[in-house]
């Protein structure tokens, strides 16, 4: 007589849980998204093939190989400060973004948007204080960062060309804070580009016409406010972004950090 | 014409040689010359094996004992292949190959790359950068949290505050315009550092990165980020009113970031 009562157990949550996740990894979406040998396809288990593949099938290849000297691991030689230039340039786009949404650059409106933004958007204050912080120190880290190289000795050759990007890029930091430092459009940010705009003036040749061009006119105005906003949120992001991808090749093509000492 | 070298011409003429001889011998004259001819083991060596073991047999054998021998090793190297089993000219293992030699790598490559002591990026270095962009987004937040950024009143064209300072960073430029004219403060003195900066390792020809090998190069630069320092901090801090040089812990700061 056949048997009627199925005697194979009901699959536990577990195991419908785990079945799931097979199909879902197994489905040709998946594979399409995860490289072979990326971690998310088989997941992660401790070994020295694994370490190797988080690096070597995810984008951060595009940054890091595989394996680095053991000395470069140590933070005292670095201090992490060409990491951290790098990491609050993301916090500050992040946040530049936040306070795009908010922000009209007219000379009638900008002063009234930032005052809004601090009093009746919420974390308005907090995102715009985190912007002009982390300006400040990533002119800082950027800074702290070249004298840092300089001291090790990290610019001979074959880094050479890839000291000559990084004090470009210094000088674009520069210019990214100190257009930005206009856009709130009170007197602290006015004054203080006039200061460093009337030096500007002062190049032999072409001084006048530079700062003619930079401030639309003869002295600062609606049309300054319109184009530093411009160079602030676009143009210097994107120089200063294509600058950084070179430098981040250079740095691992010339054989990857310094040293040791 | 070209010359052919002189050994490819000898070796062409040991091979003209050699045809000639096998093609004068009448094919299967002897067991074993046949056997040795389908042998895998190359004629010199079986002479070679030939020539040990007549001298083992004793010094002063005569030609006869000699061709003996071969013909036993002849025989026993020809009577396997018959058998069909193992292949013709197997080891005592069964193995078909033998080790020649050893050929060491320094011989015949040059190692260039000397082996470096290397870690995991993931998860040593990977870490690391986690926790440092975390301490500084902490720091970031935090600090934000405490102390707000300024904002004074509407920019207003026709009421000039005092003092006017520009941007920390630039403030060492603002205070060398005190000492001279707008020009070279301004432009050359600025201009040229930067130059400097940037041509720093063209013109730094020193390929030690030892410290104390680069005492001068270090000296200069710490003068050169020392000269910068103090010029900002004197026009951050030390600057009131009318740009005059004032004391902070007297009259208070006329700084804002």
């Amino acid at each position: 007589m056949a048997k009627i009562i199925d005697e194979t157990s009901r699959p536990t949550a577990k195991e419908r849980f785990q079945q799931t996740v097979d199909s879902v990894q197994g489905s040709q979406a998946w594979a399409s998204i995860f490289r072979p040998g990326s971690i998310f396809r088989k997941g992660y288990t401790d070994s020295p093939r694994n370490r190797s593949y988080v690096v070597m099938n995810s984008v951060l290849y595009h940054l890091h190989p595989v394996k680095v000297k053991r000395h470069a691991v140590k933070v005292s030689y670095t201090l992490c400060l060409g990491g951290l230039s790098f990491f609050l340039f993301i916090l500050l786009t992040v946040t530049g973004i936040f306070l795009m949404f908010f922000y009209r650059p007219e000379a009638t409106a900008a002063w009234d948007d930032i005052s809004n933004l601090q009093t009746s958007v919420t974390f308005g204050l907090l995102v715009r204080n985190m912007h002009r912080w982390g300006a400040h120190l990533m002119v800082l880290a950027v800074f702290l960062h070249m004298s840092r190289v300089f001291y090790h000795g990290a610019y001979k050759p074959p880094r050479e060309f890839n000291w000559v990007i990084g004090v470009i890029l210094l000088t674009l930091t520069l210019l990214l804070s100190f257009t930005g430092y206009l856009l709130p459009w009170d007197q602290l940010a006015l004054w203080a580009v006039a200061v460093g705009t009337n030096m500007m003036g002062y190049t032999p040749v072409f001084g006048q016409e530079v700062r003619f061009v930079l401030l639309g006119g003869a002295e600062i105005g609606s049309e300054t406010l319109l184009r530093w906003y411009v160079l602030h949120v676009l143009f210097f992001p994107f120089i200063i972004v294509i600058f950084m991808a070179i430098h981040f090749w250079r740095v691992r093509k010339d054989g990857g950090i310094s040293g040791p000492l | 014409m070209t010359e052919i070298p002189e050994h490819l011409l000898k070796r062409a003429q040991a091979a003209r040689e050699k045809a000639a001889e096998s093609s004068a011998e009448p094919a299967g004259e002897t067991a074993a010359p046949a056997a040795e001819a389908d042998s895998r083991i190359p004629a010199h060596l079986l002479e070679r094996s030939k020539a040990a073991r007549t001298k083992a047999a004793g010094g002063d054998d005569d030609a006869g004992g000699g061709v003996a021998v071969a013909d036993k090793v002849a025989a026993a190297v020809a009577t396997p292949a018959a058998g069909g089993g193992v292949p013709v000219g197997a080891g005592p293992g069964g193995h078909t190959q033998r080790l020649l030699t050893v050929v060491k790598s320094g011989s015949i490559q040059e190692v260039k790359a000397q082996p470096v002591d290397k870690v995991h990026t993931w998860p040593h270095l990977l870490a690391a950068e986690f926790v440092a962009s975390l301490a500084c987004l902490v720091f970031t937040f935090l600090f934000s949290i405490w102390v707000n950024a300024p904002l004074l009143q509407l920019a207003n064209n026709n009421q000039t505050p005092n003092p006017s300072k520009a941007p920390w960073y630039f403030l060492g430029l603002q205070e060398l315009l005190t000492m001279f004219h707008p020009m070279v403060a301004g432009v050359t003195i600025p201009g040229v550092g930067i130059i400097m900066l940037i041509f720093a390792p063209y013109i730094d020809k020193n390929p030690s990165n030892k410290p104390e090998d680069r005492k001068f190069a270090t000296s200069l630069m710490t003068v050169h980020l020392m000269f910068w320092a103090v010029l900002v901090m004197i026009g951050s801090f030390f600057r009131g009113p009318g740009f005059n040089f004032t004391l902070p812990w007297r009259d208070g700061l006329f700084f804002e970031l």
